[in-house]
């Protein structure tokens, strides 16, 4: 294992400037280059072709140009762009009690950790701290969140690697999560549920039944994934030594998560940079000793079972109080007072036609997402709407690391490498 | 050569009149807190060097790179002897053995919108200057691929400079007719 220490953080000189030449495995051509390409001799049998942006495998719209030499992929070049919607200029357009709207729709597959990212970056502005309770409510949904985004995984590796039959069992688990999800926050996805100030309603009642019920039937059901998959020969030689990076190349290429801490480099912001109330509960953080995608897939998958970890300990240390902030800067009144008092229903209506007030300022704040460092840059001149709002997608920038892993790969274990990055496009493309 | 007591303090005092700021640097750059967040402040000239000390201190990794422009908020708060420009490089580092982080600002004048490329320091840096390139219209010199990521090819304009209006308009596709 590599630790924090021995880490050499850059690839050494001839590492650099191979990554600008005709050897780099980047392929930097336009379309029209791509057209136009022509090699000689010796590389007569390559071709360029495209993978994606509609193929199965390449979840959702990633489009990867791969140059291949028979079946042997050479220089690959991921092309991004077909979800872009310009979140980040929406977001200057929506009040900051708006903005989570806006975020939830990046990573769509864990949406909770942009909102909390989002609503950290608009507290820290603000200065304002949330009560105990918001922040252990926060902690619990971001670990349910982060077990069904690894589920999610679990499903689509496993059809894209050829076992199809863990679509419908990565489906179902990830379902009965998000069940859970939606009775706390009344959707499945793009839940709006952590917003600056707290979070938008308390635990329903019988909600500490509904989250010991997960955490007793889904060890079994991991343990059956175990079962149909890590032991399996197949699986193993399908995933093992395939798609290998290291960890001097992760960190010059930015790349955070499961990916940086397959090649056994223990980094993980709940622990190193503790953020919410990480440091008052235990767990490990996992890292991969090879990574290869071997290592990946079993990171996630036992990332699953350190959540549950997590959730089982905050079911104890739940702390009673309230849900957001009285603060009525940022708090709109209850419900109830808005039928009794005229003042009330004013300030309803000016906190959310109007929205709050933040103070100038610029702030970046970091959580730790399913898929890696996932920040929130935000300016504020002194209005109800951000000045700029940035987010910085783990997917985003872990997808660099792909040209690099595939060289040299075969087309199917490219698939399998698509597979173990785990990029979501919402968030890629923002 | 007068030996006039006091001669010697007189001119210092005239150019002590000059209100005298103190100013902390740290990697040849001035530095500011903003909310318990260390900033510097390099120079488009000096922002190169100013990496390459962070990077050979332990800062690891560049995290994040963006742009932000300030067309319509020209006064904000920066320290004493940096000028504001329209644009804003905004670059986060991170240290992970000394567990810190260090956000860089630098100010892009709109007339002469080029920066350094951080690629051969950080090559992480490869698509976040794509993006930044793609929406700010900034060029970062030296870059290996300095074009489009997000937007068409073919696209006009940067969408989230401040002047590039928020509006309506229909799906775009390369090659198809043009939206205006």
């Amino acid at each position: 294992m590599t630790t924090l220490d021995e880490t050499t953080p850059d690839l050494g000189d001839d590492g650099r400037v191979r990554l600008r030449d005709d050897t780099s495995p980047v392929l930097r051509v336009s379309e029209a280059g791509a057209d136009a390409m022509t090699y000689d001799d010796e590389n007569d049998r390559r071709m360029i072709i495209n993978m994606g942006p509609q193929h199965p495998s390449t979840h959702g719209v990633l489009r990867l140009m791969l140059e291949l030499d028979g079946e042997t992929v050479k220089r690959s070049k991921p092309i991004i762009g077909y979800l872009h919607t310009g979140m980040e200029k929406t977001g200057e357009t929506l009040s900051y009690l708006q903005g989570p709207t806006n975020v939830t729709r990046m990573d769509y597959a864990a949406p909770l950790f942009s909102e909390l990212a989002f609503s950290l970056a608009t507290e820290k502005l603000l200065d304002i701290e949330v009560p105990d309770r918001a922040v252990w409510i926060r902690m619990l949904m971001c670990e349910l969140n982060r077990m069904t985004s690894h589920l999610l995984f679990q499903a689509t590796n496993g059809m894209d690697i050829g076992a199809v039959g863990m679509m419908i069992y990565g489906w179902r688990e990830r379902e009965e999560v998000l069940r859970l999800l939606e009775k706390i926050t009344g959707l499945r996805m793009n839940h709006n549920y952590i917003r600056p100030g707290g979070v938008a309603a308390d635990l329903p009642d019988g909600w500490r039944d509904d989250v010991l019920t997960i955490l007793d039937t889904l060890p079994e059901r991991l343990d059956e994934f175990d079962d149909l998959l890590t032991g399996q020969p197949i699986w193993r030689e399908r995933l093992q030594g395939v798609g290998v990076i290291n960890a001097a190349e992760c960190l010059a290429l930015g790349v955070t998560g499961p990916l940086l801490r397959s090649t056994g480099y223990a980094w993980d912001l709940r622990r190193d940079m503790p953020y919410l109330a990480y440091d008052e509960v235990d767990f490990d953080v996992l890292v991969g000793s090879y990574g290869d995608c071997f290592d990946r897939y079993a990171i996630r998958l036992n990332e699953i079972r350190e959540s549950m970890r997590i959730v089982r300990q905050i079911l104890d240390k739940m702390p009673t109080g309230d849900y957001r902030i009285q603060d009525k800067k940022v708090t709109p009144p209850p419900r109830a007072r808005i039928d009794e008092s005229m003042e009330a229903l004013i300030h309803h209506f000016k906190i959310f036609t109007e929205g709050f007030k933040v103070p100038e300022g610029e702030a970046y704040v970091a959580v730790e997402s399913p898929r890696g460092e996932l920040g929130c840059y935000m300016v504020s001149d002194g209005g109800s709407h951000p000045y700029r709002m940035h987010i910085r997608g783990p997917s985003f920038v872990n997808l660099q690391v792909m040209p690099h892993m595939m060289q040299e790969a075969l087309v199917a274990d490219a698939v399998a490498i698509v597979s173990t990055v785990d990029p979501i496009m919402g968030e890629v493309d923002r | 050569m007068s030996d006039v007591p006091g001669e010697p303090d007189t001119d210092e005092a005239t150019v002590d009149t000059e209100p005298v700021v103190e100013i902390e640097t740290r990697y040849g750059a001035p530095v500011t807190r903003s909310l318990d967040q260390l900033v510097l402040h390099p120079s488009v000239e000096s922002y190169i060097e100013t990496v390459q000390a962070l990077h050979s201190d332990g800062f690891v990794m560049c995290i994040d790179l963006t742009a932000v422009d300030y067309l319509t908020r020209p006064k904000r708060d920066l320290p004493h002897g940096v000028a504001a420009e329209r644009f804003e490089i905004v670059a986060s580092f991170i240290s992970h053995a000394a567990r810190e982080r260090v956000r860089l600002r630098v100010q892009v004048a709109v007339d002469n919108p080029v920066v350094a490329s951080l690629f051969d320091i950080y090559p992480g840096t490869e698509a976040l200057e794509r993006e930044t390139y793609d929406m700010f219209g900034i060029v970062f010199d030296g870059h290996p691929d300095m074009t489009r990521i997000l937007m068409p090819e073919d696209w006009e304009g940067h969408p989230l400079r401040k002047d590039f209006a928020v509006g309506a308009i229909p799906v775009q596709f390369k090659n198809a007719p043009g939206p205006r």
